[in-house]
């Protein structure tokens, strides 16, 4: 079993970057859960969202999860809420900043001795689609620490979820998700 | 018919509302009358989507409340087409007059029921007060755990419901936002073999089949109402179960997803046993595999359909168990939990043995953990040794405050 939590803030995506990678993993023949909390569901709100990913049928619908990576989407997030919340040992953080992650780890004590990568999810968004949703560039980021499939086939699915969209939109999510890939660290 | 088809992936990644609209689109449903409300608005907007995106020939009615809502699906279903709709907590609230007029009238309506908490506090996630409040309506209720069997059981649902030895509506359960919110892979027909499984609708006693006028709503006094009463209980206690098993079984032959009014899971040597509804379901099977593996026999209970209540299927299932915890998530309220009181009205004339315990867990969408549940199985093989409950009859699972216990 892998688990995944999104900490973001409602509106910026994190809920569709969670449905888009389950869509992605689940056409490799895995079992997959996409869920969040949404509390009052405000714009702006802080908020979680999770993946689970099995090689059998998941069962478990506890809300309860102890994350072997923890995406955070929003730069202030990791000041204003605690998104080392049920660490295990193997959790890795990777997380939107402009700081370098030594800077980060400085900067909230917290971090200290975990497994952090950065990367500054809301600049590429920017400056590729031009609006700062930070959803897809944090699946480039994840797929490059996480190994979990190569970048091609990656993208090729990511353009299936992302179908709807005008090209234009679409092709620059593609930049974006390379970019953050090339850029974690 | 003039609408589109959809290609759909064998597997989809949806959420339980999804899956739910999905169904309906496929059912080609001819009125959809709505009052959106949280967690079930996705239902009614996807019908929507659908409708205006030309993938289905039908109608969405606007209204201003659930109560017109439902009136209207009411109407639309005495003038003879197939019906749906979906709501939540308040709103069927609202709706609750209109329910027992749809089910006394023998009207075949689909209705989605996302679970969710009832006000006061005001609360949108997921608990078991709304199912609980309208048990008594004289609607068929099933009851999905995971996304599949949202999209599963309506298919069921309209096929039961619309049966002309039936006639009764019937409601959807799903737990909001843990099944309604969360996307899993969902098994899919297309288009053609599921509007097959479903069929035609076929009306009866139309009020559009001017050739044969009827009436419908009308006023029975003493001299009549109790033998309509009668007969609808008659036909819930006797005809509906029969039919939905017959449905379940040509499900099973089409899908090889193989429903039953109560889901056993490990029951044939269990000694401990949970019974809940919903997601909740899932998680203990889950759990009661874990509790195998330490050595305690445990297995799990989830009722399918509600209503009517399986009162044999479920005296059946737990005669063999030493300890059984009833897991109602919605508060009595100054009583015994629902599940308990049943099961304990299932088993009171047979020569079981078993203890029975309660346990109200969940609250406004409360998390149940897998530890709570690790917990749960370890009190009831402590009872199931003792020989006899060893705490009160009802307790709590995940409140905060000083330990409440009561009975």
């Amino acid at each position: 079993m892998l688990e995944i939590r999104w900490h973001s803030r409602a509106g910026q995506g994190a809920v569709t970057g969670a449905k888009g990678l389950a869509d992605v993993i689940s056409t490799t023949g895995k079992h997959v859960q996409a869920f969040a909390f949404y509390g009052s569901a405000k714009r702006g709100a802080a908020m979680t969202a999770y993946n689970r990913v099995d090689n059998k049928v998941i069962m478990n619908h506890e809300k309860y999860m102890e994350p072997d990576y923890v995406l955070v989407i929003d730069p202030a997030l990791v000041f204003t809420s605690d998104v080392t919340i049920n660490h295990k040992e193997s959790t890795k953080y990777i997380i939107t900043t402009h700081m370098s992650t030594d800077e980060l780890v400085k900067a909230q004590p917290k971090l200290e001795g975990k497994k952090v990568y950065t990367v500054d999810c809301i600049t590429i968004a920017n400056e590729t689609i031009g609006r700062p949703i930070p959803n897809t560039p944090m699946l480039g980021a994840f797929m490059k620490i996480s190994g979990m499939y190569e970048m091609d086939f990656f993208k090729e699915s990511m353009k299936r979820v992302l179908g709807k969209l005008p090209q234009k939109i679409i092709d620059a999510n593609m930049f974006a998700i390379q970019r953050a890939y090339d850029e974690v660290k | 018919m003039a609408f589109d088809k959809m290609e759909l992936k064998d597997i989809e990644v949806w959420d339980g509302n999804f899956a739910a609209a999905q169904a309906m689109r496929q059912s080609q449903v001819d009125v959809v009358a709505a009052y959106p409300i949280t967690p079930s608005t996705p239902i009614v907007e996807g019908y929507a989507k659908f409708l205006a995106d030309g993938y289905i020939e039908g109608e969405f009615v606007m209204v201003e409340s659930e109560h017109a809502a439902m009136s209207a699906c009411i109407g639309a279903a005495a003038a003879g087409g197939r019906v749906a709709t979906a709501t939540s907590s308040q709103g069927l609230a609202l709706m609750s007059e209109t329910l027992y007029q749809a089910s006394g009238m023998r009207l075949p309506i689909v209705l989605n029921l996302v679970n969710r908490a009832l006000a006061s506090p005001l609360n949108v996630n997921g608990d078991h007060s709304d199912m609980y409040m309208i048990r008594d309506s004289g609607w068929i209720q099933f009851d999905a755990f995971c996304p599949q069997e949202a999209y599963d059981l309506n298919l069921i649902a309209f096929r039961v419901s619309e049966d002309h030895d039936i006639r009764l509506p019937a409601i959807v359960n799903q737990d909001g936002f843990m099944t309604s919110h969360t996307a899993q892979g969902v098994h899919t027909l297309s288009d053609d073999v599921a509007y097959g499984f479903v069929g035609e609708y076929k009306p009866m006693n139309d009020m559009l089949d001017f050739e044969h006028p009827v009436t419908h709503g009308v006023q029975t006094e003493e001299d009549w109402h109790f033998e309509h009463k009668a007969r609808q209980h008659n036909d819930l206690m006797t005809k509906v179960m029969p039919k939905i098993e017959s449905v379940f079984k040509d499900f099973e032959k089409l899908t090889g997803r193989k429903y039953n009014p109560v889901e056993k899971y490990d029951m044939d040597d269990a000694d401990v046993c949970v019974v809940c509804l919903g997601t909740s379901v899932e998680t203990a099977r889950e759990v009661a595999t874990e509790m195998r593996a330490k050595g305690i026999k445990a297995g799990v209970v989830g009722l399918r359909v509600i209503r009517p209540f399986p009162f044999f299927e479920i005296a059946a299932a737990l005669k063999d168990v030493k300890a059984i915890a009833a897991l109602d998530r919605s508060s009595p309220n100054g009583a015994a939990g629902m599940l308990f009181n049943e099961i304990s009205g299932a088993l009171f004339n047979t020569d079981t043995k078993a203890l029975l315990s309660g346990f109200v867990y969940g609250l406004g969408g409360r998390d149940l953990t897998k530890a709570h549940l690790v917990a749960l199985f370890n009190e009831l093989q402590a009872n199931a040794d003792a020989g006899k409950v060893t705490t009160k009859l009802q307790q709590f699972i995940g409140v905060r405050g000083p330990k409440l216990a009561f009975l």
